[in-house]
């Protein structure tokens, strides 16, 4: 029983990470519909910045943990942030009206670049950043015990809290108006007046802020990440994106979330050598069922 | 027109330089993971056969002709170790190499060396296919996996008495080969493991497989990989609160292990298979004292990768720059190199294997257990 719940809260974690850098493939299809390739190594870029801004803190003679990390999320989603906004206007707006095939090569390269930039700027090597934050919180099941700790509190709860302001932005706020009108018709939004450049390097930059978020939690949490670490988990964030629906927000976090726990359920309680095997064919099945995803809306041809 | 003249003088000049470059030197190769997540280990690799390449010039190279080396970046990647393997061959004209790191890089691109006739060399590929392959030019100066997986078992057994062992791999050549053998070994003493299971190289989560160690209430984690995995699953299995032994085997001798892990509190206790150190053979004193003046500390495959350049160039030098002959020389004769005498059987393996056990400490450092 313990082992159950322990597998829960490990894949509720590993989840709700996905799931905030599903958040990012998913807005850029909803409002362009093309799949944004270099997102994985945005979110590679934000773990080199958090090292950095954990060491440009320190740096300068900042030791309490909660400054620290503070200052490395507002650091780290600001700069990660712009590097969404740069690679927009570099890779995507110039190929605005061409098709969609070009965009997606365009992401390819993107992402291409960026792996090479880091690994030519930063080196090759394995970086790691020390532990922040230590200790956990321990439940006694029966006879054995359910722990989480601190670090993984904090994931929960940032990243909850990062799906949260974005829902209500998307919601309730002009910006999430003109996002959502922009997502149902580019041309219509943009002759009722609405700068559709501007929406669509929103949503980049709110993609990759996203990314930042999950970029500075697993570093802070797992230490230790490297030029290609985007790749793998880019690929489960994407899968995350397409299980739940593309295109839908929520989808993206449940999609995340079924990811996660699915993984983890999987690997603990039965085999963790074919766990991404598990995975891919729940994929499969739930396209087979619902082929635009759990919440996804099917795509209607436009006469 | 003149197009065409300038491009068939650059050609003609490319190929008379490649022509006494061949002629005026002794190329050999090193192979590894120059680049990428193990480019640590490649870093050791090139320390060791630059050190050695430049002690060997000083006493008047090989024969006479000095020795030059080439970089050869494989990134620990099959695919890529073929198209750097078949480069040295054709266009580098390398007589041998040393190298490569990587289990699952060596043994295709030793078929390619076989092939061009060059002697291959590697300091630290373990796998025991690579010498079954009853290859000619194939030798090594590190031990095998299945003797490396003798010594953690029979530690784990005798010297910790340990019953409950589980036992992780990367589904890698190397590291499922080492994690079967030492499996292999345990299960011949009668201790049969709790638990067998792969995680996947590149990935940081490891949870979910900790939790189920801790499930099954293992005394001992051995894991078969590298530094790369084996540093976020020791420090996630310290965080779930386990205590178990945490003991690995020569893929994790780096100084990266305990960065990856996060601090050194982490590494504080874990186990390693590796060979005897070094620095106590008397040959090699004046060779670890060298890359001390540099303010170089050699560890992990340096002195390795230093002995794989001397067992080259002594092959070399005997059969007179005939790298056929010179893999064929090694059969019967022996090397003094840097980590005492090396002698080799009919595989191109070392006749005796010395791997003992090391414990890394809470300052990030590994020494031997007596």
């Amino acid at each position: 029983m313990d082992i159950v719940l322990q597998q829960l809260v490990n894949g509720l974690t590993l989840g709700s990470v996905y799931g905030l850098i599903a958040i990012g493939y998913t807005m850029v299809y909803g409002i362009i519909g093309m799949i944004n390739f270099a997102h994985g190594d945005v979110y590679m870029v934000s773990a080199y910045i958090t090292a950095i801004a954990i060491a440009l803190l320190t740096f300068f003679g900042i030791e309490s943990f909660p400054i620290i990390i503070i200052g490395t999320l507002f650091l780290t989603v600001a700069v990660t942030g712009a590097y969404g906004w740069v690679i927009e206007r570099i890779a995507y707006r110039p190929l605005r009206n061409s098709s969609r095939l070009s965009v997606l090569i365009s992401a390819i390269g993107m992402s291409l670049i960026l792996q090479n930039y880091v690994q030519l700027s930063q080196g090759a090597n394995q970086q790691g950043v020390p532990t922040l934050l230590t200790g956990a919180i321990r439940f006694t099941v029966g006879d054995g015990f359910v722990q989480i700790t601190y670090m993984k509190l904090l994931i929960l709860f940032i990243s909850l809290l990062g799906m949260g302001v974005l829902t209500y932005v998307i919601q309730k706020t002009k910006l999430g108006r003109m996002c959502r009108a922009t997502q149902q018709d580019r041309k219509m939004a943009s002759i009722l007046g609405i700068d559709t450049d501007k929406v669509i390097s929103t949503v980049f930059v709110i993609g990759a802020m996203m990314a930042a978020l999950a970029g500075v939690l697993i570093t802070l949490d797992y230490g230790a990440f490297d030029f290609y670490v985007g790749f793998i988990i880019g690929i489960k964030a994407f899968t995350a994106a397409v299980l739940g629906g593309i295109g839908s927000l929520p989808g993206a976090m449940l999609g995340g979330l079924i990811l996660g726990l699915s993984e983890a359920l999987f690997a603990g309680l039965i085999s963790s050598d074919y766990k991404d095997v598990f995975s891919f064919s729940l994929l499969v099945l739930i396209l087979i069922v619902r082929p635009s995803g759990l919440l996804g809306k099917p795509e209607v041809e436009k006469v | 027109m003149s197009n065409v003249i300038v491009r068939k003088t650059l050609i003609s000049l490319a190929i008379a330089g490649a022509a006494t470059l061949a002629q005026a030197d002794v190329v050999i190769g090193v192979a590894g993971p120059h680049t990428g997540a193990y480019a640590a280990f490649g870093e050791q690799l090139w320390k060791g056969a630059e050190q050695a390449a430049a002690d060997i010039n000083a006493n008047g190279g090989i024969n006479g002709e000095m020795i030059e080396l080439v970089k050869a970046d494989d990134a620990c990647e099959p695919k890529q170790a073929v198209s750097v393997a078949n480069r040295l061959v054709d266009s580098d004209g390398a007589l041998a190499v040393v190298g490569h790191f990587c289990s699952s890089s060596s043994i295709p691109a030793s078929r390619i060396y076989e092939e061009a006739g060059v002697l291959m060399v590697t300091p630290a590929s373990t796998s025991p296919t690579l010498t079954d392959q009853g290859l000619s030019n194939v030798y090594r100066v590190c031990g095998r996996d299945d003797q490396q997986g003798d010594v953690a078992a029979s530690y784990i057994v005798d010297t910790l008495g340990a019953k409950r062992v589980a036992i992780i791999h990367d589904k890698d050549t190397y590291g499922k080969g080492l994690a079967d053998a030492t499996k292999a070994t345990l299960n011949a003493y009668g201790v049969k493991e709790v638990m067998y299971e792969g995680l996947t190289r590149g990935e940081k989560d490891f949870n979910a497989l900790i939790t189920k160690i801790r499930s099954v209430d293992a005394d001992v984690v051995y894991f078969g990989g590298l530094h790369s995995e084996a540093g976020p699953l020791v420090r996630q299995l310290r965080e779930q609160g386990s205590k178990a032994i945490f003991m690995s085997g020569d893929g994790i001798v780096s100084d990266e292990f305990v960065s990856v892990a996060g601090s050194p509190e982490y590494v504080d206790g874990v186990l390693m298979t590796f060979g005897a150190d070094p620095t106590s053979y008397p040959a090699g004193k004046t060779v670890v004292q060298g890359f001390r003046d540099k303010g170089f500390e050699p560890e992990g495959y340096v002195l390795y990768s230093y002995t794989a350049m001397q067992v080259v160039a002594a092959a070399l030098s005997a059969n007179d720059l005939d790298p056929v002959k010179g893999a064929e020389w090694l059969q019967t004769n022996s090397v003094d190199t840097a980590m005492g005498k090396k002698t080799f059987d009919d595989k191109g393996d070392l006749t005796v294997s010395d791997y003992v056990m090391y414990e890394w400490d809470a300052k990030g450092k590994y020494t031997q257990v007596n």
